[in-house]
């Protein structure tokens, strides 16, 4: 008897074989398409009351965008091998989308609004910094000093343009994550085309919850007041965001049991026993239920401005565990069970091997430590001057 | 016009660096790639020369009946006719190269036989099998049976 | 009698003649035969397992092993053994893959036998389908394979195979499985498994060729294959094959 292992599985998969750093992969790029398209609220759908987090929910995309390749460069067999995705890649692997949709994603769309966005600033600094912060930022000029009034209208138009661009862009740069999952015939806890459409979703609602706590905790550090206009608008873009992701998990959910199919009896096992503390306790109560509450009772009634901060920012941190919990119940659920539909495995999760522990837990708070670092590079606490009317 | 280009002229240069970029990874791309990618399929076609120069280890009965006959005839007479050399011999290609350099160990026969006829209920019941222990009461399979032609 | 010169002269040069025509049919007859070159496109190849045959002992495992080096714990080709109870799932054991066979059954009055099973080189492989790179891929002859100097060791494939066939290789981190014994096929021999099988229950064929007994078969036996709604164009056919193996 193989311990770990209950019922039978097909001799190769007793070892799982995409471990936490595969949890953690569409959890980052989740959290960066989120932020995005809270900053896109502002810019494309002319929500001025979020407008005191546009240049926060862009820092902190490309601060885990650039985390993002990470987990799977350490995940992978041969790492120094990945290039060769850009020599040939498959056409017929979704996988094989990532180098491209990421590349375009990081500079067509995320560098380049960033830079529009922040030029005035940039080319101010440069002019006026000395030493070696004078060079980093007249680099970031690209050489060009013109700030005009024209000038920055056209920075306008194109950051609105690039915007545009942004939203399917970010729809695509996460949603090809859904589609590797989501069309595995051979799995069924993944095979749907709900996947994409799902993990879409939970991805704005984890980048909105991120930007919001984000936005909160930044003010509280910086003993500045928090603009609750702003902070109850994406308090209700999480709410409208969570009801629609929450009905398509439902959708899923009910799909299966009503259908019950050959897989739906291991599968149900799985989720009683296997899954249940993970999917059952942190994802569909804390992680939904829970959050879904605290939003709602503040669409129906008006509590205290104190009450409020308590209830978004519990939401939110609610909300950021819950889809980390969707993530893992995905990935390594699908894992847990044999293909045979007659027995299930465990994951042995190291604590400081390459795909352990340690290092998710490091690469989870990499990205804050880059967010620290633009931060104080390009300080997004003033209102954007690009696009000030 | 003139204006509008003046002020946009600032777009050019992030162009020019993606341009750049683009310019410098299709050349490396060209110098990496590798040769013949692509003949047969999207897989380089040196992968399958990579998988066929693997070492052999079973010559295969065919060439153990070219030095073994008398050993082959009385197999062929028998009930194990279709049963191969090396099924119960083990690999042994190299001793096919090299008969003397490579002198292959005779099995443990209680183990060998015991694999393929000890009685069990998943067994097709047609399959000669018995229940060793009470079978043989302990002597060694081929104390009776010829391992080659095993009939008694 | 005397023997003249012209006489030695005859006969030598008649032996001397004989000698060059022998030596000329000695280096083209007596040589090494030329290998008959190995035609890709003449070969498509598959497996009939039959299940009637299968009596677990284990020998193609150990084959696969010693001829592929497979590394201890996974397996290119393992065998499984059922035991089917009435309006019960079916219990289904492997240890250790069948390499060293089977314990005794406990119960013999259920219905039970053996499984074979390996990658069924499919030719819509979903496996092949998902790498991002090319580094598996169907061989012009039909045997799917992984370029184990290419593949980046993502294991995508290994999620998108429908029958747990592969696995990823401890030393060289790339995913390997079963290569239908490739390197044997290329000189004519049979895989390792099908030439250890002391029964015949797996039998390696060409469907590419019209003297092959797998055209026979198929005509007169009744045939399946594993997970046949996958749609994956799977090549190993079983027969006698009880509709409860998973």
């Amino acid at each position: 008897m193989v311990p770990g292992v209950d019922g039978f599985m097909y001799p190769n998969e007793f070892e799982l074989q995409w471990s936490v750093l595969i949890v953690l992969y569409p959890y980052i790029t989740g959290l960066v398409a989120g932020a995005f398209i809270l900053a896109s609220l502002e810019r494309v759908f002319n929500v001025d009351a979020v407008r005191p987090t546009y240049r926060l929910a862009l820092l902190t995309a490309l601060a885990f965008l650039l985390v993002a390749p990470l987990p799977l460069q350490l995940h992978l067999g041969h790492p120094e091998r990945s290039f060769e995705m850009y020599l040939t890649p498959h056409t017929s692997s979704a996988m094989a989308m990532f180098g491209f949709v990421y590349l375009w994603y990081l500079t067509v769309v995320l560098l380049l609004e960033i830079w529009l966005e922040y030029r005035v600033e940039i080319v101010e600094m440069a002019q006026s910094s000395k030493g070696i912060k004078r060079l980093i930022y007249s680099a970031l000029t690209l050489g060009s000093f013109n700030i005009s009034p024209a000038a920055r209208r056209v920075d306008e138009k194109v950051g609105y343009a690039v915007t545009v661009i942004g939203i399917p862009s970010a729809f695509l740069l996460h949603g090809y994550v859904g589609f590797i999952f989501g069309s595995v015939k051979a799995n069924p806890w993944w095979s749907t085309p709900l996947m994409p459409v799902v993990f879409l979703f939970s991805a704005m609602v984890s980048g909105i919850a991120a930007v919001m706590v984000l936005y909160a905790v930044c003010m509280k550090l910086r003993r500045t007041p928090i603009d609750m206009r702003c902070l109850d608008t994406i308090a209700r873009y999480l709410f409208y965001t969570f009801v629609i992701d929450f009905t398509l998990e439902m959708l899923d959910l009910i799909h299966r049991t009503y259908e019950s199919d050959e897989s739906f009896r291991s599968l149900d096992f799985m989720v009683h026993t296997r899954l249940w503390g993970s999917h059952v306790i942190l994802q569909i109560f804390l992680g939904t239920l829970v959050p879904l509450v605290l939003l709602a009772v503040n669409q129906l009634w008006k509590y205290s401005e104190g009450a409020r901060k308590a209830m978004y920012m519990t939401a939110g941190g609610l909300t950021l565990v819950g889809i980390f919990a969707m993530r893992w119940n995905v990935v390594i659920g699908g894992q847990l069970f044999s293909k045979s539909f007659l027995g299930y495995t465990t994951y042995k999760m190291d604590l400081v091997s390459r795909e352990g522990l340690m290092p998710a837990i490091l690469l989870m708070l990499l990205p804050f430590a880059i967010f620290l670092v633009l931060v104080k590079l390009l300080p997004p606490w003033q209102g954007g001057k690009a696009h000030e009317a | 016009m003139r204006r509008l280009l003046d002020d946009s002229a600032h777009l050019v240069r992030p162009a020019l660096v993606l341009l750049a970029a683009l310019a410098i990874f299709l050349a490396v791309r060209s110098a990496i790639i590798p040769k013949a990618f692509g003949q047969y399929g999207h897989y380089r076609p040196g992968a399958l020369d990579l998988v066929r120069n693997h070492p052999i280890a079973f010559a295969g009965q065919d060439t153990c009946v070219m030095c073994h006959d008398e050993q082959a005839t009385a197999r062929a007479a028998g009930k194990h006719a279709h049963v191969a050399c090396e099924a119960c011999h083990g690999p042994l290609a190299q001793h096919a190269d090299d008969p003397s350099a490579h002198v292959p160990k005779l099995p443990d026969v209680a183990d060998l036989c015991r694999r393929c006829h000890e009685k069990d209920a998943a067994k097709p019941a047609g399959f000669p099998q018995v229940a060793t222990a009470e079978h043989s009461g302990g002597m060694a399979c081929n104390s009776c049976h010829q391992p080659h032609n095993p009939h008694l | 009698m005397d023997i003249s010169r012209r006489d030695i002269f005859k006969v030598g040069g008649k032996l001397l003649v004989l000698a060059s025509v022998g030596a000329t049919l000695e280096q083209i007859t007596g040589a090494e035969p030329a290998t008959d070159a190995y035609r890709m496109a003449d070969h498509w190849w598959g497996m009939i397992i039959d299940i009637d045959k299968c009596i677990g002992c284990g020998n193609c495992v150990r084959a696969c092993s010693h001829e592929n080096q497979v590394p201890q714990g996974y397996f290119r080709t393992w065998v499984e053994r059922y035991q089917i109870e009435e309006g019960k799932p079916p219990r289904v054991e492997s240890p250790k893959g069948a390499i060293d066979g089977f314990p005794p059954l406990a119960r013999t009055d259920l219905k039970s036998f053996f499984v074979p099973k390996l990658c069924n080189h499919c030719v819509d492989s979903p496996c092949v389908q998902v790498c991002p790179v090319g580094a598996t891929f169907v061989s012009p002859d039909g045997v799917v394979l992984v370029d184990k100097n290419y593949c980046l060791g993502c294991r995508y494939c290994v999620q998108a195979c429908p029958y747990g066939c592969r696995y990823l290789h401890p030393e060289t981190q790339t995913v390997d499985k079963c290569t239908l014994c490739y390197h044997r096929l290329a000189k004519g021999l049979t895989t390792a498994c099908c030439e250890n099988c002391p029964t015949g229950a797996r039998l390696l064929v060409d469907f590419k060729n019209p003297k092959d007994p797998v055209h026979e078969i198929l005509r007169t036996h009744k045939v399946q294959v594993l997970k046949p709604y996958m749609a994956t164009g799977a090549k190993v056919y079983y027969e006698n094959l009880d509709g409860e193996v998973r």
